[in-house]
């Protein structure tokens, strides 16, 4: 779907993308990560061809990213917004027609999304006059209405209200059904967990990690289980540290080269087994780990 | 392209169905014929309500004898001045004007008492009538006969004719160029103003809503810069048309309603000029028709709009630069001098020079400078300009907005995508310098 290699752009005083990488499947939702200024912006705008690129291939579909190619891309930024004066079906008759659909489509599609999102009532209403969540429904059409096959979606959640982001969560999810790629730029990790497929992680202009899901979580195990032993046969040593809480003594054990099965066996000899579970580290924790081991280098 | 016409489209409607827009477009028009007629009824008014001031005159040289007009009426006495000051006290007088005993070769020690202070009209026409009656006097004892006097007197205006390159002749009148440069460069300088401002506005609105990352992923910057520019000129040039169409009607019921009110003779004048010659007083007005009528007023019309919209587009795009550069309007303010100062420079030349000596060197120069030319040459042109110094002039206004444009695309495209920082001019010139 897209494709991107050897991506670099400088700004006058710094870089903001160094040698980036990145490889989105058709299809899949894909979180892009990063702490501010890590160049994720830099990126998606160059991808939406706002700004170029000093150096680096997009390809979109197999061939080089060209103005044709905005009717293919829906983009919501993170600084966002409509134009108040104007009303809402007005606004979006403008901003599909800007994206190269013609008046009859615009006006099907129109149509269908207000009637999907309940606010088919509200267009002839300027926006000034639309409470927040309403204008962010309105938002959210305006980004989908041309029915673009790569959906980029910076920071999504923010500014929505719960019960609107909930709606767009679930928008999002069913316009993947229909195979449409989404980029997912956001700093809220329950929402990554949740809705994506494949993350990438940037950090000072760099991509510091790349992959499914599974894949980066299963890279970054650190090897430690949580143990809980109850009926005592012997004291445990020290430097393991556990805590008594609800009769059993809780603590973590890495597995310093032995297999699981060898420090279950060697944990059976202190007592009686209740939990021994692998800990998976979240997305949230990885993405912390690395920007502080990045920040300590 | 497409796409321009879109945001042309959408910036036209955006302001043209607006309420104020239409009440601005339809009220305009009528302010100068409503603020005219109110002042004219209330001189009706006044004329008919003001009952005729009498004023006691003491004339102690006896060589004075004040003419009564419509508004004041002399009458002499012999009286003291006592008695004179207690009429105006009382009333009885509206004022009293005292000649005491003087060489008129060295008038002087004329007195005017009042219980108000008197209007300029009033000190200015005696005075007027004093001076006129002692000039009178003297040449009177110089031994010129008064008869003679008032035959020699004469009114004098001069007909001005300008004469073509292939002999033709024009008749001109100062009055008539005067007032067409006036009114051509002031409205140019305040269009330029107001819809340079709208387009700034419109820049710094779609930056500060945000919506413009929105916009900019559809369409390049510089077409979105291009499609406010054009999109609100075309505005102007509505409003501008309607107004000319709603003043030409009304001027032509005014002048009809007027025309049957002339009085005969005028009227008859202004029919056939060898009436006019008749009577040299009133040939004035007849002579300014003719001119008017001998006005190209296809090629005032035309050279007007082309500075019209070629100063617009010059300094619509410095507006837009400005706009995308600030966060707020406030913050404009910094940059408006680059902008301001070039326009009122025009605006006062347009005064002090072009209008008093529209060929001195001056005047040339500012009509060619393209961030000038547009309010300078309008100026010019009722007088007639060299065909050499009009292209000229329109070359360099073509080559001036295009510059201007290129510029201002450079600043526009980075400036939208800023937020938060206040840039300087310094700033503003690595930004035209970067490629991206």
């Amino acid at each position: 779907m897209l494709q991107i290699s050897g991506l670099n752009k400088s700004y006058e005083r710094h870089q903001a993308l160094t040698d980036v990488d990145l490889f989105v499947p058709k299809g899949v939702v894909f979180g892009l990560l990063g702490p501010n200024g890590a160049g994720k912006t830099t990126l998606i705008r160059i991808v939406n061809q706002i700004i170029e690129q000093d150096s680096g291939t997009v390809e979109l579909d197999g061939s080089t990213l060209s103005p044709e190619d905005i009717r293919k891309i829906g983009y919501l930024p993170e600084e966002r917004g409509l134009y108040k004066k104007m009303k809402v079906w007005d606004q979006l008759i403008y901003f599909s027609r800007l994206k190269g659909l013609s008046e009859s489509e615009a006006k099907v599609q129109i149509k269908g999304w207000l009637d999907k999102l309940e606010i088919g009532g509200w267009k002839d209403k300027k926006i000034e006059d639309l409470s927040k969540g309403m204008a962010q429904k309105v938002q959210f059409i305006s980004t989908v209405v041309h029915r673009p096959s790569l959906l980029i979606l910076d920071e999504p959640f923010s500014g929505f209200d719960p019960v609107n982001a909930e709606l767009i969560k679930n928008e999002i999810l069913e316009l993947k059904e229909k195979g449409t790629t989404v980029i997912l730029s956001t700093h809220r990790m329950e929402s990554v967990e949740l809705l994506c497929d494949h993350v990438a992680m940037i950090n000072k202009s760099r991509k510091i990690l790349d992959g499914t899901i599974s894949a980066v979580k299963r890279s970054f195990r650190p090897e430690v289980f949580q143990i809980a032993l109850n009926q005592l046969k012997k004291d445990l040593p020290q430097e393991w540290t556990p805590k008594l809480t609800d009769e059993n003594w809780v603590f973590t054990l890495p597995l310093s080269g032995k297999t699981p099965n060898e420090l279950l066996i060697e944990l059976m000899e202190y007592g009686e087994v209740v939990v021994f579970k692998e800990q998976v580290p979240s997305i949230e924790e990885i993405f912390i780990h690395q920007v502080q081991t990045a920040a300590d280098e | 392209m497409n796409k321009i016409l879109l945001v042309i489209q959408r910036e036209y409607l955006a302001r043209v169905k607006k309420k104020s827009f239409l009440i601005a477009t339809l009220l305009t028009p009528l302010i100068f014929p409503a603020i005219m007629g109110v002042f004219v009824w209330i001189a009706l008014e006044e004329k008919e309500n003001q009952s005729l001031r009498i004023i006691e005159v003491i004339d102690e040289t006896d060589l004075f004898f004040m003419e009564s007009s419509e508004q004041y009426a002399f009458s002499s006495s012999d009286g003291d001045i006592d008695a004179a000051k207690k009429m105006v006290l009382e009333g009885e007088r509206y004022g009293f004007l005292y000649i005491p005993k003087m060489d008129i070769s060295q008038p002087g020690g004329i007195q005017y008492f009042g219980l108000e202070n008197p209007s300029i009209n009033l000190v200015s026409y005696l005075e007027g009538a004093l001076k006129r009656k002692i000039e009178d006097q003297r040449l009177y004892e110089q031994g010129i006969d008064p008869k003679v006097l008032k035959e020699i007197r004469t009114d004098v205006s001069i007909q001005s004719i300008t004469l073509g390159e292939e002999g033709e002749e024009k008749i001109n009148n100062a009055t008539v160029n005067y007032a067409l440069g006036f009114l051509s460069g002031i409205l140019i300088y305040i269009f330029i103003f107001v819809y340079g401002n709208q387009i700034m506005q419109g820049v710094i609105e779609e930056k500060s809503t945000r919506i413009v990352e929105i916009l900019v992923s559809s369409l390049k910057p510089f077409q979105l810069m291009m499609g406010k520019i054009v999109g609100i000129g075309a505005v102007g040039l509505t409003q501008f048309l309607i107004w000319v169409m709603l003043i030409g009607t009304l001027s032509s019921v005014v002048m009809g309603v007027l025309g049957m009110q002339m009085p005969q003779q005028q009227a008859m004048e202004m029919a056939s000029p060898e009436f006019a010659q008749a009577s040299p007083d009133s040939s004035e007005l007849a002579s300014m028709l003719e001119v008017i009528s001998g006005i190209d007023f296809v090629a005032l019309v035309g050279s007007f709009i082309i500075y019209f919209l070629g100063g617009y587009l010059l300094y619509g795009a410095l507006f837009a630069a400005i706009g995308s550069a600030v966060d707020s309007p406030s913050d404009a303010q910094q940059f408006m001098l680059p902008v301001t100062i070039p326009l009122i420079v025009a605006y006062m030349g347009l005064f002090v020079f072009v209008l008093q000596d529209p060929t001195s060197s001056t005047s040339f120069w500012l009509s060619i400078i393209p961030l000038t030319s547009p309010i300078a040459m309008m100026g010019r042109i009722s007088y007639g300009v060299p065909f050499w110094e009009l292209a000229l002039s329109m070359g360099l206004l073509i080559g001036g907005f295009l510059s201007t444009t290129w510029l201002a695309g450079k600043i526009y495209r980075i400036g939208i995508l800023m937020h938060g920082t206040k840039p300087s001019y310094k700033t503003l010139w690595k930004w035209i310098k970067s490629s991206q």
